[in-house]
């Protein structure tokens, strides 16, 4: 297969672009330690909807419709949209799909969703079946929380390894060319392509606490990078930038000794990965426990400040991994374990 | 690390794992917790016990007067829940707060408030003891069968 290598990695041969981009956050994101990187920072969380849900659809088709406008694009130029979230039959993307009246395949994988969506729109433009597609993905705290967890008002006390899901969207446009939009900055930003990515296989490690989505993902994160270390033949060496998507604290350090077990030096990786859960809040201040979690804490962080680090020629190469805890609302009542996901995004500037 | 044949994990293998991922995981305040919950609830029944002599001083006898606290209490959970500040200091009290009727309160307010989007009938009337309800069917399941043990014991006249 001549745009496959190894077992589970893609080579997108036409390097599609990422054209636009953008990321919506909640308040309490947009007031953390990634707050300059975000297009749109609410300044309260039900954005003006009725309900939790129409506002996170709303934040998902803002920050839709901000990377289409900023790829100098209409709306009827994008062929699919491809985008997911937290919800049960994905309700934020399907309302969002209604609105926007774009050709829409929704994507489900769970915290994992943004770099499912950016996989699986690479595909279509790399092969010829679309021209623009536009990826994204969303979650907020108090849909995730109500359906996963309990009512918010809810008094209780959260462990030390409870995440906290993050209120935020992120949405990208790759075009099969780069759009000429964007060149009349001086200096022009570098363009971002879309390289390789790997495929990850469900990884479960028995884990039924869900409390404990770091630890029951973070294997899975390790595994598609090694996978993907070895069907590229690439190194840690090779990429500047490596960032997981939301194992958190205690995830984070788990991988770091799974890496160090598999023989990759934790010092030498260390200075270049890191996690989007770890990234999105001030861990004391906020009392967010293990960190952030959710399809949005991630897309946020890449789309709002990786692809703006890599414009301005600050990253070069970048592997995204967001990581997904494919349980479900009932599986822990029947006792079932978590299966932990992971998938794997080359980005290159030009 | 998983069996061939159906990818779950084997019994030891995830009881490892779950031992590794331990062994990474900041250990919860219990300490810290017990004393919290302790003085707060400590608290809580002092107050209690103040506002019960208040209404005898009164004169109010001591069956309405634990009556009316029981209620002040659940109507004070109802009003901190409502206004968002119970989970707050359920944060800080714990058990505290939780275990008293106060939780109770809560833990019916808190769905009740949740589920309003959803319709009177559906949202509010189906979830409003999603919560509570665990703790009525098996409260008042095992007051009946304590009760029946009683009367066949011939405590019941």
């Amino acid at each position: 297969m001549k745009n496959k290598l190894g077992k589970q990695t893609l080579v997108f041969r036409n390097k599609p672009v990422i054209t636009g981009e953008c990321a919506v956050v909640g308040t309490r994101e947009g007031s953390g330690p990634m707050k300059e990187y975000f297009d749109v920072i609410l300044d309260d969380d039900t954005y003006g909807e009725k309900t939790w849900e129409k506002a996170e659809s709303m934040m998902l088709k803002n920050a839709i419709l901000t990377a289409i406008r900023k790829a100098g694009l209409e709306k009827s130029n994008i062929d699919v949209m491809l985008t997911g979230d937290l919800l049960n039959q994905l309700m934020s993307s399907s309302f969002t799909a209604r609105d926007v009246s774009i050709p829409f395949i929704g994507l489900y994988g769970a915290c994992s969703t943004m770099t499912q969506s950016m996989l699986m729109a690479s595909v279509f433009v790399d092969g010829g079946f679309a021209e623009h597609a536009v990826c994204g993905a969303s979650s907020h705290y108090c849909t995730a929380e109500r359906q996963f967890r309990m009512p918010l008002e809810h008094g209780n006390q959260r462990p030390p390894s409870a995440q906290w899901t993050a209120t935020a969207s992120g949405a990208a446009v790759i075009s099969r060319q780069p759009c000429t939009a964007n060149n009349i900055l001086i200096p022009a930003p570098k363009e971002i392509f879309v390289t390789y990515a790997t495929i990850g296989k469900i990884i479960d490690t028995g884990m039924k606490d869900a409390n404990q989505m770091g630890a029951a993902m973070a294997p899975a994160a390790v595994d598609t990078i090694l996978n993907h270390f070895e069907d590229t033949g690439m190194t840690p060496a090779d990429y500047d930038v490596i960032l997981t998507g939301d194992l958190g604290y205690i995830g984070k350090e788990i991988a770091l000794d799974l890496f160090a077990d598999a023989g990759i030096d934790s010092a030498k990786l260390g200075v270049r990965y890191d996690d989007c859960g770890t990234m999105l809040y001030y861990r004391e201040k906020e009392d967010v426990h293990g960190g952030g979690s959710g399809c949005g804490c991630s897309a946020s962080i890449y789309t709002g400040y990786l692809f703006r680090k890599m414009r301005a020629g600050e990253f070069k190469r970048a592997l995204i991994v967001s990581t997904g805890a494919m349980l479900s609302t009932i599986s822990p009542f029947q006792g079932e374990s978590i299966p932990g996901i992971a998938h794997a995004v080359t980005l290159e500037t030009s | 690390m998983a069996d061939n044949t159906t990818g779950v994990p084997k019994k030891e293998m995830a009881k490892a794992y779950e031992k590794y991922a331990k062994s990474f995981t900041p250990k919860p305040t219990y300490v810290a917790n017990c004393v919290r919950a302790f003085i707060a609830g400590g608290l809580l029944c002092i107050l209690a016990m103040f506002l019960q002599n208040k209404l005898m001083a009164m004169g109010q006898n001591e069956k309405d007067a634990a009556a009316i606290v029981t209620i002040a209490m659940i109507c004070a959970a109802q009003l901190l829940t409502g206004i968002g500040l119970f989970d707050s200091l359920t944060k800080m009290a714990g058990a505290g707060v939780i275990v008293p009727i106060t939780g109770f309160a809560n833990s019916m307010v808190a769905p009740a408030l949740e589920y309003k989007k959803e319709g009177l009938v559906l949202g509010v009337g189906g979830k409003l003891f999603s919560l509570a309800g665990p703790v009525l069917v098996y409260g008042i399941s095992s007051a009946v069968a304590v009760g029946i043990l009683y009367w066949l014991i011939g405590g019941a006249k």
